[in-house]
C-alpha cells in the first residue's frame, strides 16, 4: 500500500532523512520508532506532501506520489496527523472534523453528520459543540485523529498521538485505534510510547540519525543492541547486559 | 432569527424611501448598502479566508472605471457595463490572487502585495487618455432606468438595497457551503487545511475572485450614483481602510457584522462631521482611532461585543 524508496532530505549540513526505504502493507499497523531527533516527522512530512524529499521515491495505492501536494495525497486515502496539534482553534470540535469530512461530502448538512458520528466513535459526543482551543490535550490528540479519519482515508499516518496521555488516556485510545484498523484503515505510526507499540504494531521501523537501523516485531526490536544503544548511547546494551547478569 | 423579525426587516428595508422623506437620509441608508456590499465582500477573503488584504480599492477601482469606460466611451448599456465591471474585476481578483498566494505569500506580505497593485492601477489609470487620466471622468447625466440613473434617490435605494442584501445573501450561503467551511479552516490553520485535503491555493482563489467581482459591482455603483470618476477616488488607498474598517468594526468573518460595521461607521463619521466640521483629513484621523480601538478593545467587533453580553459567563464554562 506504501513504498518508500531511498527517501533522502537534507536541511543544510544536516542530512535529517537518510536514504530511507519502508513498505507498509494494507491491514497492517505499523510503528516508525527512534529517539528524538531521528528524522521521523521529516519523514512523515515528505510521505504526506508537506515537504520534498532530495531523493527517493513515495509510492501510495499504486501511484507515484513523490512531490505531490498534500491535498492531492489526501485525496488518494493517505491522511496525516500533526505531532504538535493543529486545531482550527475557534471551531467546534464537530466543525473541526466536518472539515475533513468536506472532502468527499459537498453539503454541509452531509459533512456535519458525518462529523458527528466519527465524533461518537472516537468517543467526543459530550465535546463537539465545545471549541477545539477549550480542549484537553488528550482531546486534541483523538480529534487530530477524527479529523484525519473523516478525509476516508486508505492509511493513516500517526505522528505521536499518545504522547502526553495518562494511563488511562492511553487505555481508551489503544483499542479506539485497533478499531479503526479492523474497519479498515491501514495505519504507520511514529510511537515513543512502548506500551503502545508493542500492543498495537505487528512490525516497527527504527530510526536512528536519518536511517533505519532495524525492522521487525516490537518485542524483539526492543532487546536489539543496536536499538538500545541508539536511545541510550553508545556501549549501553554491553553495560547493561552486565547489569543484568550481575544481578542474576 | 425569527421569521417575524426577518419579515419586518424586509418590509422597512423596503419602506425606507417612503417613511424616510429627507434626501440626506435616504442617501445615508445607500451609502450604508453600499459599504455593507464592499465590507461583505471583503470579509469573504478576509474575514472567511483570513486573507488580510489592503488593496481592495484595486477592485473597487477596476468595477468603476469598467463601467464608466464601457458605457460612455463605448456606449454600452449601462446594466451590461455593471455587469462587465463584476466580471472585470472578479479577473483582476483572478490575477492578484495567482501572484501572490501561487507564491504562499501571508499576512502582512500578502496585505502589502495588494497595496501594491492598487496603487500600480491608480498611477496605471490616471496615465491613459480614454480613462480621462489624472482629470478623472464624468459620466454625463441621462437620467433613464436602461442608463442605471434615476430621478430620485429612491431609485438608487432600490438598486443599493439589492446589491447590500445580496452580498448578505452571498456571506449567508458561503457559511453553509464546503468552501464557507474550508475558507474558515485556512484561516485558522492553513497546513492543518492541506493536511486534510483542502486546496488552499483553488479556495483563496476563488474567494478573492468573488470578493474582487463583489467589490467591483460596488465600484460600478459608485459611477454611476456620484457620475463622477478619478484614479485617486477610485484605487486611492483610502478606498482600501473604509472597505475593511466596517468588517473589522462589525464583526470579522460573520454574516451581519459588515453591514453592521457599516452603518456604525457611517453613523459615527455624520456625527464627527457635524461636531468636528468637514477639516481635510480628519476623518482619515478619526477612522485610524476608531480602528486602533476596535482592535485592542472588540477582536470579535461589535457582534462579539453584542455576544458577549447575551451570554454573559456561560460561554466560558
Amino acid at each position: 500500500m506504501l513504498e518508500v524508496r531511498g527517501l533522502s532530505k537534507r536541511f543544510g549540513g544536516l542530512l535529517a532523512v537518510s536514504n530511507v526505504s519502508l513498505a507498509v502493507k494494507e491491514g497492517e499497523i505499523v510503528a516508525l520508532i527512534g529517539p528524538n531527533g531521528a528524522g521521523k516527522t521529516t519523514l512523515f512530512a515528505m510521505i504526506s506532501g508537506f515537504l520534498a524529499p532530495d531523493a527517493g521515491s513515495v509510492a501510495f495505492a499504486g501511484q507515484n506520489v513523490t512531490g505531490w501536494s498534500p491535498h492531492e495525497v489526501c485525496r488518494l486515502g493517505l491522511a496525516r496527523t500533526f505531532q504538535i496539534v493543529q486545531p482550527f482553534g475557534r471551531l467546534t470540535v464537530r466543525e473541526n472534523i466536518a472539515v475533513g469530512a468536506h472532502l468527499h461530502s459537498a453539503e454541509r448538512k452531509e459533512a456535519l453528520a458525518k462529523a458527528t458520528d466519527i465524533g461518537m466513535r472516537l468517543g467526543m459526543g459530550p465535546l463537539l459543540d465545545r471549541p477545539a482551543a477549550a480542549l484537553t490535550v488528550a482531546a486534541r490528540k483523538r480529534l487530530e485523529v477524527a479529523r484525519a479519519l473523516a478525509t476516508n482515508p486508505k492509511l493513516l499516518l500517526l505522528d505521536e498521538v499518545m504522547a502526553g496521555l495518562n494511563p488511562t488516556e492511553l487505555g481508551e485510545l489503544i483499542p479506539t485505534l485497533r478499531t479503526i484498523r479492523d474497519g479498515g484503515v491501514t495505519i504507520l505510526m511514529i510511537e515513543h510510547v512502548m506500551q503502545a507499540v508493542v500492543s498495537l504494531a505487528e512490525r516497527a521501523y527504527v530510526l536512528n540519525q536519518g536511517s533505519i537501523i532495524a525492522e521487525g516485531a516490537p518485542a524483539a526490536i526492543a532487546k536489539m543492541s543496536s536499538v538500545v544503544e541508539a536511545y541510550l548511547g553508545h556501549g549501553a546494551a554491553e553495560r547493561l547486559g552486565r547489569v543484568a547478569a550481575g544481578a542474576a | 432569527m425569527s421569521r417575524a423579525a426577518a419579515v419586518t426587516g424586509v418590509v422597512l428595508a423596503l419602506a425606507v424611501p417612503a417613511l424616510v422623506h429627507s434626501d440626506f437620509w435616504v442617501g445615508f441608508c445607500i451609502t450604508v448598502l453600499l459599504s455593507t456590499l464592499m465590507a461583505s465582500a471583503w470579509n469573504v477573503l478576509g474575514g472567511f479566508g483570513g486573507q488580510f488584504s489592503f488593496g481592495h480599492a484595486a477592485f473597487f477601482g477596476t468595477g468603476a472605471y469598467t463601467a464608466a469606460v464601457l458605457h460612455v466611451a463605448l456606449g454600452v448599456n449601462a446594466w451590461l457595463a455593471f455587469a462587465a465591471a463584476g466580471i472585470a474585476a472578479g479577473a483582476v481578483g483572478v490575477v492578484i490572487g495567482y501572484l501572490s498566494f501561487r507564491y504562499g505569500l501571508r499576512g502582512s506580505y500578502f496585505a502589502l502585495v495588494t497595496l501594491a497593485f492598487a496603487e500600480v492601477l491608480r498611477i496605471a489609470v490616471g496615465s491613459v487618455d480614454f480613462a480621462g487620466g489624472g482629470v478623472g471622468l464624468y459620466l454625463p447625466l441621462q437620467v433613464g432606468i436602461a442608463n442605471m440613473q434615476f430621478a430620485s434617490k429612491a431609485g438608487y435605494y432600490y438598486v443599493a438595497l439589492a446589491l447590500g442584501a445580496g452580498a448578505i445573501a452571498v456571506a449567508w450561503r458561503l457559511e453553509r457551503s464546503r468552501l464557507g467551511a474550508w475558507l474558515v479552516a485556512i484561516r485558522e490553520n492553513e497546513d492543518a487545511a492541506r493536511a486534510l485535503g483542502v486546496d488552499t491555493l483553488r479556495c483563496k482563489l476563488q474567494a478573492i475572485t468573488i470578493s474582487g467581482a463583489m467589490t467591483g459591482l460596488g465600484g460600478a455603483f459608485y459611477a454611476n450614483y456620484y457620475l463622477y470618476l478619478d484614479p485617486g477616488l477610485a484605487f486611492g488607498p483610502g478606498v482600501s481602510v473604509e472597505v475593511l474598517l466596517a468588517p473589522i468594526v462589525g464583526g470579522i468573518g460573520t454574516i451581519w457584522g459588515p453591514f453592521i460595521g457599516a452603518a456604525a461607521l457611517q453613523l459615527a463619521g455624520e456625527m464627527a462631521r457635524r461636531i468636528l466640521g468637514d477639516a481635510p483629513g480628519l476623518s482619515l484621523v478619526f477612522y485610524g482611532a476608531l480602528l486602533v480601538l476596535t482592535v485592542k478593545f472588540l477582536p470579535d467587533g461589535l457582534i462579539g461585543l453584542g455576544r458577549r453580553m447575551l451570554q454573559p459567563r456561560a460561554a466560558h464554562a
